[in-house]
């Protein structure tokens, strides 16, 4: 019998595999197709405080490997959140965790005062690196000193533990883990998508209306794994990392280099039962290595 | 909605650049209905990364069939697949037309502009099996873009055909052709399925007339199944407009529904 399960010190996944925010609905979505206990966890899509109609379409452009969304963070608030599905989400054994999104740091803090009044959520995790909802880009985590400040008010106003989901648009992303960390927050999730863009040639126009939008999709992995292997050895708080995971095999790559728990994201517009595959695949794989814990495999990088 | 991981290719039918498949998917088949599609993963390789949207073209008994156009890398390599490979489909998705017994009787049209024909085939099968009266406008640039023509009067539906080139039937767009017949036909209600500029001008056309209408629209699609919010269009609900899932709420919306997108300048 494996265990599969991880210990992120603040929480204990019954194993290693979450759903990342804006690819897993409200979790519902996917009820028809797995077990939604059988996962460590969902994150639900970003909720600011208010409901948002999010970006223009087109909204979506495949490109090789990869997927841009320039999607917008459309969602119904806080408060209907709250009211309607949060009941629906406490009925399944697993950790809910609450994608928290702010168009500035008072909404953010916000949104989490409002959440803290409701029982049934694990953490909340601080998307402070949406790269569609300002012009160009911008969001608090390309910059250290407003993830500091972001952080730091949050992590006030929360009585649960906070995720800190970082921005791979950043010279340094080491520089920014610290200032998170600093700020107090609990773990880090690496990373929100690659700004990206697509042109039409026949209109010579940008494929998406944002123009910019976000690049997800097996295309990023190798980019993301570099960044969890700088960050890790840098921070004494654990990483939990995104990009590119459609496998067992993926999601290995990442738990080796010293991720403690992984978001599938994309693969599960894919194939809706992604998570539970991988999963299976992850026990496949350490029953046949002997591996008792997963646990024990995590940060086993031999350079 | 269920994933069939191994719908069976049992035919393959091919005209050109058009394509008919029939699959075996008989837990899809039994819960179809006539505008609802599929998602069809098309590779397991990551190129075509997402699933591809296609409309049910018909369903007898376990079976199912998509028809579709080569308009890109997704479509292209589906084409190459051949009879007893499976496909990897999900299913069925989103709501459909409006059918039922509402219909016996009455003289329904519906209008097809190019592989929007595709929903427009299985509609007329419900319809006839209700007891309507079934008209089909059927429009293409050029008689090979027709290439359902025969499947369609096989059944003894009565077919309005169109090219833009007038190299079969009415010379112009098929708008124009169902604009000039409509008095005679007086139908109870049109559906329609095609380039948005076909749909508008049907919408118009059916609304000075003070026709009931229903369209099936086209988006990207990340899922097909409300998770990405990816297809969205601009529809009216309850007063308000808003950004709606086409997968979710769609297909198919009814006149009043739709908010067109403006004409480019």
């Amino acid at each position: 019998m494996t265990d599969l399960s991880v210990d992120l010190g603040f929480i204990k996944l019954k194993n290693p595999v979450l759903a990342a925010s804006g690819t897993f609905g409200y979790g519902l979505e996917f009820s028809p197709f797995i077990d939604l206990n059988k996962l460590g966890g969902f994150v639900v899509k970003g909720l600011y405080f208010s409901p948002r109609p999010g970006n223009l379409p087109p909204r979506l452009v495949e490109t090789p490997g990869g997927l841009i969304n320039a999607i917008g963070l459309p969602g119904v608030g806080v408060e209907r959140f709250s009211e309607e599905i949060l009941p629906e989400l406490r009925k399944y054994n697993t950790a809910i965790i609450v994608n928290v999104c702010g168009e500035s740091n008072e909404e953010y803090a916000s949104v989490v005062e409002r959440l803290n009044k409701e029982e049934g959520i694990s953490a909340y995790e601080l998307n402070i690196s949406c790269p569609n909802v300002k012009k160009d880009g911008l969001c608090p985590a390309l910059s250290p000193k407003d993830t500091f400040s972001v952080v730091s008010l949050v992590k006030k106003s929360s009585s649960r533990p906070v995720i800190t989901k970082l921005s791979p648009n950043v010279t340094d992303i080491v520089e920014i883990a610290l200032s998170a960390q600093e700020a107090g927050t609990d773990a880090l999730s690496l990373v929100n998508t690659f700004l990206a863009m697509a042109v039409d040639i026949e209109t010579k126009k940008p494929i998406l209306a944002n123009t910019f939008g976000g690049l997800s999709g097996p295309a990023i992995k190798p980019l993301v794994l570099r960044m969890v292997y700088q960050v890790v050895s840098h921070v004494k708080i654990p990483v939990i990392g995104i990009g590119g995971i459609s496998s067992g095999k993926d999601a290995l790559e990442y738990l080796i280099t010293g991720a403690k728990a992984v978001e599938v994201g994309t693969a599960n517009f894919i194939d809706p039962e992604t998570t539970v595959k991988i999963i299976e695949e992850l026990k496949t794989y350490c029953q046949k290595k002997g591996i008792d814990k997963i646990e024990t495999i995590i940060g086993t990088l031999k350079v | 909605m269920i994933k069939d991981p191994q719908a069976l290719i049992v035919d393959k039918k091919n005209w050109k650049d058009y394509y008919l498949f029939s699959l075996e998917s008989p837990g899809i088949a039994s819960q179809a209905l006539p505008g609802q599609f599929i998602m069809v993963r098309i590779s397991a390789q990551p190129q075509p990364l997402l699933r591809r949207p296609f409309s049910i073209h018909s369903k007898e008994k376990k079976n199912i069939e998509i028809f579709f156009q080569i308009t890109g890398l997704g479509t292209s390599l589906l084409s190459q697949k051949r009879i007893g490979e499976s496909l990897d489909i999900l299913g069925p998705l989103g709501k459909g037309f409006v059918t039922g017994e509402s219909f016996q009787d009455k003289v329904i049209v519906a209008v097809g502009g190019g592989r929007g024909i595709a929903p427009l085939y299985f509609l007329s099968q419900e319809l006839c099996s209700s007891g309507a009266s079934v008209k089909i406008f059927y429009g293409g640039k050029s008689h090979k873009d027709l290439p359902l023509k025969e499947k369609f009067e096989k059944d003894g539906i009565e077919l309005f055909c169109s090219t833009d080139d007038g190299s079969f039937g009415y010379k112009g767009f098929v708008s124009d052709f169902f604009k000039a017949e409509l008095e005679k036909l007086n139908p109870s209600c049109v559906f329609a399925c095609g380039p948005e500029e076909m749909m508008k001008k049907i919408a118009q056309i059916t609304q000075e007339k003070n026709i009931p209408a229903e369209f099936s629209l086209e988006s990207v699609m990340g899922c097909g199944f409300g998770a990405c919010w990816g297809c969205v269009k601009k529809i009216k609900k309850n007063f308000k407009e808003e950004w709606t899932k086409i997968c979710e709420e769609g297909p198919v919306f009814s006149r009043e529904e739709i908010i067109w997108t403006e004409e480019e300048k």
